[in-house]
């Protein structure tokens, strides 16, 4: 993915994620040593997008800044904070399109109701071609 | 000149298309039996398209970097094999293979249709022929494939490293066909809803296009998604990402077409929706390279980023989508239908099952296009991503599945039979293992708690209509339907083991030191630098062993100079149980690597599932395809009548 | 079939086509902005960047005067020519505080050596913990903080000449 990060590095006339001298933060390549909290950073990771690298998460960019986040979730993890928590802190900052899950707020009702509305649609669609009452 | 051959070749090809649609015009308005023409004129237009394109892999064979487009996506020092693949693995070159395959597609509709009406084939003929048009007229306005550079460049830019891989040989040719194929489908539906006779026959008449586009679909994913699995390097295979979206949308559209035609051709009912699923699904296929080559999305799949091209394509979309709409809503009204179904029939089920993959393409599309639509109402910036689909999509599919099990085995008109007792065995195949999965692993998320037995059932209940009868009789179709709903099956179970117990363990390695993920025990043994044929590289030699022998495994991280770029190769050892796949990371300033694995037990199974899926698809294309071509075209008949 | 179920799926496609025409007319904007405008800076105490220069932290802020906060690094290419625009600003009466983001003393002490310093403090960000904490997403990028250490304004990109008015406007509206 480095090639996508160059490539839009490049195409983005503004801040330039350039490769700096230190190496990447303590916990951005190391798993918590336990396991539930891991596993609950990934799912977090994996849901939440790289600055830098657009279309990619934060779990899987090579970029140092999304090695850095990596850091800072575990950190927070392993200090006892939630997942929705640290996920909120980020939205704080960056706004809801930082988190690939939709939030609770107005402008994601549609999504959620969408399904819903799809099935009754379906339904009352397709209810005209079956025989739904016993015939005498 | 041989640059400027396919140049010609295309101009022609256009002009050609031209004409065929003419003479659907004149064959609709006037009592003019334009049938050999037509035919002659498209085959043709199919021969000329071909032409074009086999020029352009000749300059791409030769790299001839006179021609831009090969300055920009190749260099001498290529292998040859991503010479040829490079000529495809840009916006251009893809493009002309679309056409290409457009006028093909129309060439062997006009050709080797048989039991079709004849007003109907023509309609159909002229229609493929105006696609053709648009996509030909983008091509030599917006997008000229053979474009020369002068003076010419001494070398090319290469292509990115990303694509050199057998991947790319394999997976944009089978999506192309597969797109493309349904354009016929597009086309049949158009003609007819022109000539009002939307019928049995139309149904047998689209079928086996619709059957071997959607195989292709089936495979060119199901690569697609493998190949992202082990090149990219984050040990998942689907992102929903909006241009896998975009793949994902035409392959719903047309399974969802498929299992509507047998309706259509066995009780010829469901005439409304067959047309509107075979309009839709063609259209996904444009929507879908509108995303990837207008510039509005970023994605690995994005191709050049260009307003206007897009601007060129949006219009097409409206132009073609807008007018089989149009002409569904005006004519729609003419499609009478018959009786409604038996509540317990196989109409019913299949009924049920259209809707069910309706709701989900339109939960893909909505999800997928949902913040450009939130941004253009209110400014504000929102991403839908897996768990959106996933929370969505995933219960649906397995509701779906589980009717995968029982519709095959209902009659039509009306089921007498105990159908559910047959289905006791899979039931309870099913109950067993979500309960074993309670003991086994307590702590499963919950679509692959339920989908694991969802599975199994379908496993069990896909093999229902060959069981009880000589399966040697059975109909080569019903065979293609059992390995096709098996590969349902199979898919499930692997997407349900890879959600539930994948192990990965990543940390930081000095040499000779060990890291355990799952079962395995993992030495690095050493970290050296090696180089290919236009690349260097640092390559790790790991030693893995689970207690019966050692695996070595060779990771690597590959530099390239033309374009410069950096690439993770992971190494990856295939077992009956599962894949253990290994990258290699960056070094620690401790001395050590970081090392990144994967113990993905049974993941394989996801794509032999998709493979089997594609089987069972091409199985029922010869069946039908071997009934339809005993009988002598309908064509020739009318000559010696 | 009644018309409202014909004519829907053109009603469907002309809002679709309406959104990407909207979408092709306004490409989307890849820049992230921090979402923290109008809000206090997070509490932050860092470690000087370049020793004997002075570390930054929250309080600093709270001077009765604007300040900008410029996040930049000694390996920023677009960083070395932003440096003369701040001295400019710093010229004209400006306070500025740099943090040095994922960066070592001595190659920070070269930059400014070799470009200049218009800097008062300098903090130090090894691992890009403050950048996130205040929603930034790349270097360089500057903040104007009121007296009372409130965010009032981002600026992401390099300062450069033709933004000067703006960043001196903001400036006053942040008194």
């Amino acid at each position: 993915m480095r090639l996508i990060a160059l490539l839009l590095a490049l195409m983005l006339a503004q801040p330039l994620p350039a490769d700096s001298n230190l190496p990447p933060a303590y916990w951005a390549n190391r798993q918590l040593p336990d396991a539930r909290q891991e596993a609950r950073a990934q799912s977090l990771m994996e849901e939440v997008r790289c600055l830098v690298c657009q279309e990619q998460s934060m779990a899987d960019s090579d970029a140092e800044l999304a090695g850095d986040m990596r850091d800072l979730v575990r950190r927070r993890i392993a200090a006892g904070e939630s997942p929705d928590q640290v996920r909120s802190w980020l939205i704080e900052r960056y706004g809801s399109w930082v988190s690939y899950r939709p939030t609770t707020e107005p402008a994601s009702w549609p999504l959620w109701l969408a399904p819903l509305a799809l099935l009754l649609v379906g339904a009352f669609l397709v209810q005209r071609r079956i025989k739904l009452k016993a015939r005498r | 000149m041989i640059a400027e051959t396919g140049l010609a070749a295309l101009w022609l090809a256009a002009g050609l298309a031209a004409l065929q649609f003419l003479l659907m015009v004149i064959a609709l308005r006037t009592t003019l039996d334009v049938g050999r023409t037509i035919r002659a004129v498209a085959a043709v237009q199919g021969a000329l398209a071909l032409t074009a394109f086999v020029m352009l892999l000749l300059v791409f064979a030769r790299s001839d970097m006179s021609v831009a487009l090969v300055f920009e996506n190749s260099h001498t020092a290529k292998p040859f094999i991503y010479k040829i693949a490079g000529a495809w693995g840009n916006h251009e070159g893809s493009m002309l293979l679309w056409v290409t395959v457009l006028s093909g597609a129309g060439a062997c509709l006009g050709l080797l249709s048989r039991q079709t009406h004849e007003r109907t084939l023509v309609a159909a003929l002229g229609a493929q022929a105006a696609l053709a048009l648009g996509f030909y007229a983008f091509l030599l306005i917006a997008s000229n494939p053979f474009a020369r550079l002068l003076p010419a460049p001494p070398n090319g830019k290469g292509l990115n490293p990303l694509l050199q891989d057998p991947g790319l040989a394999f997976h944009p040719p089978t999506l192309y066909f597969g797109y493309v194929g349904l354009s016929v489908a597009f086309s049949l539906a158009v003609g007819a809803l022109l000539t009002g006779e939307v019928d049995a026959k139309l149904a047998r008449a689209m079928r086996p296009w619709v059957l071997g586009a959607w195989t292709l679909l089936t495979l060119g994913i199901t690569a697609g998604s493998y190949w992202a699995y082990y090149e990219l390097g984050w040990g998942g295979y689907w992102f929903w990402d909006p241009v896998e979206n975009a793949s994902l949308m035409p392959w719903l559209a047309a399974t969802a077409l498929l299992h509507s035609i047998n309706v259509l051709a066995a009780r010829g009912a469901l005439k409304a929706w067959t047309m509107m699923l075979a309009v839709v699904a063609f259209s996904m296929s444009m929507v879908g390279t509108f995303l990837v080559r207008s510039g509005i999305l970023t994605s690995v799949h994005a191709f050049a980023i260009d307003p206007q091209r897009g601007t060129f394509l949006l219009a097409l979309l409206a132009i073609y989508v807008g007018a089989a709409f149009i002409l569904f809503a005006v004519r729609g009204a003419t499609l009478k239908e018959g009786a409604p179904f038996e509540l317990v029939s196989r109409e019913t089920g299949l009924v049920v099952n259209n809707l069910l993959l309706s709701v989900i393409l339109g939960i893909v599309f909505l999800g997928t296009l949902y913040p450009l639509f939130v941004e253009a109402v209110s400014g504000e910036k929102l991403s839908v991503g897996a768990p959106y689909f996933n929370a969505v999509a995933g219960p649906l599919a397995l509701v779906l599945a589980i009717l995968v099990g029982i519709g095959p085995l209902l009659s039509w008109r009306r089921e007498r039979r105990p159908v559910f007792k047959q289905l006791t065995v899979p039931a309870l195949l099913g109950v067993t293992v979500f309960v074993i999965s309670f003991i086994v692993a307590p702590a499963m998320g919950v679509l692959p708690r339920v989908g694991l037995p969802v599975a199994m059932f379908l496993a069990g209940a896909s093999i229902l209509p060959l069981v009880g009868r000589n399966p040697l009789r059975a109909p080569i179709a019903t065979w293609g339907m059992v390995v096709a709903h098996l590969g349902i099956a199979v898919s499930l179970v692997g997407m349900a083991m890879n959600a539930a117990f994948t192990s990965e363990r990543l940390a930081v390695v000095r040499p000779n030191e060990t890291l355990t993920v799952g079962p395995w025990t993992v030495l690095l043994k050493e970290v050296t630098p090696t180089a290919g044929q236009n690349f260097t590289a640092i390559e790790a030699e790991l030693r893995a062993t689970r207690g019966d022998g050692i695996k070595v495994l060779k990771p690597q991280t590959r530099y390239f100079t033309d374009p410069p770029m950096e690439t993770n190769e992971a190494a990856i050892d295939t077992f009956w149980n599962g894949q253990l796949y290994t990258v290699i990371g960056k070094p620690d300033p401790s001395g050590g690597w970081q090392l990144r694995l994967w113990w993905k037990p049974f993941v394989t199974l996801i794509w032999a599932g998709g493979v089997l899926i594609a089987l069972g698809g091409a199985i029922a294309m010869t069946g039908r395809v071997r009934r339809q071509r005993r009988r002598k075209p309908e064509w020739r008949k009318e000559r010696y009548a | 079939m009644s018309r409202a179920i014909r004519f829907a799926p053109l009603a469907l496609l002309l809002i679709v086509i309406l959104a990407l025409v909207w979408r092709l007319a306004t490409p989307a904007d890849t820049t992230v902005s921090s979402k923290l405008e109008g809000q206090p800076l997070p509490v932050f105490q860092l470690a000087a960047a370049v020793p004997p220069k002075a570390a930054l932290e929250t309080a600093d802020f709270a001077t009765g005067q604007p300040r900008i906060l410029n996040i930049f690094a000694s390996w920023c290419v677009p960083c070395i020519s932003e440096v003369k625009v701040l001295q400019g600003l710093k010229r004209r009466g400006v306070h500025i505080d740099g943090i040095a983001i994922r960066d070592r003393p001595q190659d920070v002490a070269a930059f400014l050596d070799r470009n200049g310093d218009p800097y008062e403090r300098i903090g130090a960000d090894p691992q890009s913990a403050l950048q996130i904490a205040l929603g930034s997403s790349g270097v360089p990028e500057s903040f104007i903080v009121d007296g009372e250490g409130i965010i009032r304004y981002q600026h992401i990109g390099p300062i450069e000449a033709s933004d000067v008015p703006k960043i001196l406007k903001k400036l006053e509206e942040a008194r």
